[in-house]
């Protein structure tokens, strides 16, 4: 068992020498193993041990950097050096990475130790963690059902407590919708704030790098670490970061923004009424609730998935077997070469967006598709920034249905893709969102909340997130 | 040709930038490395990386367009080239579509018969380079990824060339004009500069454009001419048989010389251009530009009006000199040892440029510096040496770069000026040739060379010549 609650109680036990880190990794290792089922890992470091013994000498010599001893988890879809870099697909399955995400060297740096690479669906594309060439990931609430996806892997290590903290990727929910299926915290951060390189392109425009954890505070202190400009990231932001962590504590009564749109037909009357229960709490609390208008809220489906899909099908062109990656064996010609490597290597899911982004993006069709729809993601970006003119903050549900049974969708994309109904709209906008773990369903199957705020006020999300845990659940 | 038609030709150029590291990583843009040693995760193409624009690319190309009356454009956005290629590691090359960075430039060419006509540029765009694909023997293609992300400016002509001479100009004009503003060496041998041809035909007096036909990948200024020659022709018989211009890609063989189809899937390919996500928009602001034209360097006709003023060249010198940077470069560095311009110009347009020429070298590759060149045309103009022993002192620098001065005086050539020396090779040579003395007494003055050169022979060369022909007259006018 484990004998803290955050971080901060985890640096004062190995300071004081009440917890050992030797200990401690050891035993997040025989979780691991013992949770082996879940299938929530690809590869398990076996050096973590090392790096605990490393980084003990540090502390007690009082050397060691901001998240010493923290045990973290990284989706397999962000590099770092000399560890396989797969994104759970039969096309990198044996690609090992040549260098270090930024966001995982800015872990490294303060001494976090890396314990190993999640599951999760091929390329960060699905919403079950069921795409993936290592398999699907069972939830450990319920493991008959899905974690959610695509950062499957990383929600299921935290909730499974087979590590303190873990970092996922969010294009259009995959960090806040298996959060939320889960039961515990995740924040997709505004888009920019951390830096994408090493991160392996889904949709550029739309991915987010953010972490998973049990409470409030540790998603706080791992992103002060890992947000900031990148001079590899044109697309980074080179704006001040707050100290997250020691601002935590919510000194004003925020007006709280409830879009009517996320609340309309497709939710499940069970999660209405927990998050009602909190709406109706705040309110008693003292807090200003403001019904909103999102009224574009219903395009945010198809504008999501022409736009990521588009980019998809560029971002995943250089995985040809040309030069990495699994290549045909004899091949007949170059075109055998390049169609069978990756008929054979990307799955179903994958090939289905590739072919939808081709689609959208080929002479006679780009107009009314991809151009339309970026006109759309502008309209998006206005109903939000209109918003944040009333309000501080948007409550929402983070998916309209809990946790399903693994395979239920496996073969009706459409209702799959219907489930990121209320999370897609933050990445169209590049605003930042949390999941909320706020209760279980009458069948124990957890429910979550969404915060949203204005670009680059993750501050404000922290506060209002933290408020919640301490006071309302 | 056929004076029924005339021809319509346009040129894509693609001229390698010369920066010192690649357009969206730090790896260097250095040329003959060994294979893929100038590489990085970036320029490689793995998953998660992502370009970050060289600076200097954009500012090289604002030099261009600013050099030939472009409009700059404030905003400018990468696009995504989409294509599959094993020397493309990412699958798409970066490049710019809808927004290229000027347009709407022009550069003057001047014909044989002296007219001047003016060329337009629609536009010049930034992108990257691709890898190199090596085809070795047997089906094994091997690729080398150091060519791959050096930058490029890829510069597209209006159709309003009607003849391959044209066209030839043209490219000798933007060549100039990319040397002088040190943005490009301009080697289309190396493959530093790339051309593309467009030809069509059309009757003479038709505004409609025919069918064009795209000659890729010339590598010679040769090549380009003579590759629309043919074309132009082949167009025409082709017509003028029944026969219509399919467009197609085509290339050229110069072993053969003359064109022929690709018949790839080239002209067909559908390369989904969209805006580059990983790249922020560049804005240019006013000052920028403004900046960047205070670093102009002066330009080929600026430089021609120069020598033709100040060092009261005739315009042909002028315009030979200036043909390239290099050259230029090197007579106005000649000119640091001497103010004998005209002398300068001969000696460089002369003697150097003979060598050059023959062994097909630039002049920055001219084993004699220009200061030493210098040297010697004031050895000339002092009197120290004759232009003949120059002529024999030139070959000794050729073999080593020396002061001419050191070699005059380790070769024994400085040129007799003592009177007394010369007095005694005249008396030597009256003395000697009786039969010419005489003819030149009876009047036939010409003899005198026949004499001069006796006495030049007597002193190795090294009289002073007019001294030597001075001081002949005077001894046979004493015998009269
Ligand atoms: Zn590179």
């Amino acid at each position: 068992m484990l004998t803290y609650s955050n971080y901060s109680e985890k640096i004062s036990q190995l300071k004081n020498k009440k917890l050992s880190l030797q200990e401690n990794v050891q035993y997040f290792l025989n979780q691991i193993k013992t949770k082996e089922h879940l299938n929530a890992f690809n590869f398990v470091f076996d050096d973590a041990i090392e790096q605990a013994n490393t980084i003990s000498k540090k502390i007690e010599d009082g050397t060691a950097g901001k998240l010493a001893g923290m045990v973290v988890a990284i989706k397999d879809v962000l590099a770092i050096k000399d560890k396989p870099l797969t994104c759970s697909s039969k096309i990198l399955k044996d690609f090992v990475s040549i260098y270090n995400a930024t966001a995982v060297k800015k872990l490294i740096d303060e001494d976090a130790i890396i314990i190993g690479k999640t599951n999760c669906d091929e390329f960060a594309m699905g919403s079950s963690n069921e795409n993936s060439a290592f398999g699907a990931v069972l939830n450990p609430v319920d493991e008959e059902r899905v974690p959610g996806g695509s950062s499957g892997g990383s929600a299921a290590v935290v909730a499974a407590g087979l590590c303190d903290v873990s970092l996922g990727t969010d294009t259009g929910g995959s960090i806040r919708q298996p959060a939320a299926l889960c039961g515990i915290y995740g924040l997709k951060p505004t888009y920019g704030r951390v830096s994408r390189y090493g991160l392996t392109a889904f949709a550029s425009s739309f991915d987010s790098i953010g972490p998973f954890s049990n409470n409030v505070e540790d998603a706080a202190l791992v992103m002060e670490v890992i947000a900031g400009y990148d001079k590899n990231d044109s697309t980074s932001v080179n704006k001040g970061i707050p100290g997250y962590l020691e601002n935590i504590a919510l000194d004003k009564k925020l007006k709280i923004g409830v879009p009517k749109e996320f609340f309309a037909e497709g939710l499940d009357p069970e999660i209405k009424e927990s998050i009602e229960t909190q709406i109706e709490k705040l309110k008693s609390d003292g807090f200003e609730i403001v019904n909103i208008d999102l009224p574009h809220t219903q395009y945010s489906i198809a504008t999501y998935y022409i736009l990521t899909t588009a980019e998809a099908s560029s971002n995943l062109a250089r995985y040809d077997g040309a030069r990495y990656g699994t290549r045909k064996e004899n091949p007949k010609d170059l075109i055998d070469m390049y169609t069978s490597s990756r008929s054979e290597n990307f799955g179903d899911e994958v090939k289905r967006r590739i072919m939808l982004g081709t689609y959208v993006l080929s002479a006679g069709y780009y107009d009314a598709y991809y151009k339309k729809a970026q006109k759309v993601r502008r309209l998006f970006k206005n109903d939000f920034d209109k918003a944040f003119e009333l309000v501080d903050i948007i409550l929402t549900p983070t998916v309209p249905a809990t946790a399903f049974k693994l395979a239920e969708k496996m073969n009706d994309p459409l209702a799959m893709y219907l489930g990121d109904i209320y999370t897609t709209s933050a990445n169209l906008a590049g605003i930042p969102g949390i999941n909320i773990p706020v209760g279980k369903n009458s069948s124990g199957l957890p429910i979550g909340m969404q915060l949203m705020s204005a670009q680059f006020n993750e501050e404000t999300l922290f506060q209002m997130s933290y408020y919640i845990q301490k006071k309302l659940l | 040709m056929n004076s029924k038609y005339e021809a319509v030709i346009g040129l894509e150029v693609h001229a390698q930038l010369l920066t010192n590291t690649k357009i969206f990583c730090g790896c260097s843009t250095k040329f003959g490395n060994n294979p893929n040693s100038n590489v990085c995760p970036v320029c490689l193409g793995h998953p998660g990386v992502l370009p970050v624009l060289n600076k200097k690319v954009v500012e090289f190309s604002i030099l261009f367009g600013l050099a030939t009356d472009c409009v700059i454009n404030e905003k400018n956005v990468f696009a995504r080239k989409n294509y599959f290629y094993p020397d493309l590691p990412k699958g798409y090359q970066i490049s710019q579509f809808e927004l290229p960075i000027v347009e709407h430039g022009h550069l003057d060419i001047t014909l044989k018969d002296g007219t001047v006509k003016r060329l337009g540029i629609t536009r010049a765009h930034m992108e990257e380079d691709a890898g190199k694909s090596i085809h070795s023997q047997g089906d094994e293609t091997l690729v080398d990824v150091n060519r791959c992300g050096v930058p490029l400016l890829e510069i597209v002509s209006e159709p309003d060339m009607r003849s391959a001479e044209e066209a030839y100009l043209y490219l000798t004009k933007l060549k100039q004009i990319v040397q002088y503003l040190g943005i490009c060496d301009g080697n289309m041998e190396e493959g530093s500069l790339r051309c593309d041809a467009n030809v069509s035909i059309r009757p003479v007096g038709q505004e409609k454009l025919g069918t064009r036909a795209e000659i890729k990948n010339l590598n010679s200024f040769n090549n380009v001419a003579k590759s629309i020659e043919f074309e132009i022709e082949r167009q025409i018989e082709l017509v003028e048989d029944g026969g219509e211009v399919v467009q197609e890609t085509l290339l050229w063989n110069a072993d053969k010389n003359e064109t022929y189809s690709m018949r790839g899937k080239e002209d067909s390919h559908d390369y989904r251009y969209f805006p580059d996500p990983d790249l922020i928009p560049i804005h240019i602001s006013e000052e920028w530009k403004n900046e960047i034209a205070e670093t102009m360097p002066e330009l080929p006709k600026a430089r021609f009006e120069r020598f033709v003023n100040d060092f009261k060249l005739p315009e042909y010198d002028a315009g030979v000199l200036t043909a390239t940077k290099n050259l230029a470069d090197y007579y106005e560095e000649v000119l640091k040892e001497t103010d004998d311009y005209k002398s300068a110009s001969n000696w460089v347009m002369g003697d150097v440029s003979k060598i050059l020429n023959e062994e097909k070298i630039d002049v920055s590759k001219f084993p004699i510096s220009p200061v030493n060149i210098g040297k010697l045309i004031a050895l000339i103009n002092n009197n120290t040496i004759s232009s003949k022993i120059a002529k024999d002192v030139f070959p000794e620098m050729m073999k080593e770069d020396k002061d001419p001065a050191v070699i005059v005086k380790e070769k024994n050539l400085v040129q007799i000026t003592d009177t007394s020396a010369i007095d005694d090779a005249v008396t030597k040579v009256v003395d000697a040739n009786p039969g010419q003395v005489a003819q030149f007494l009876e009047g036939k003055e010409k003899v005198i060379g026949f004499l001069v050169g006796q006495v030049m022979k007597e002193t190795k060369g090294k009289a002073n010549p007019q001294m030597v022909n001075d001081a002949l007259k005077n001894k046979m006018n004493e015998m009269k």
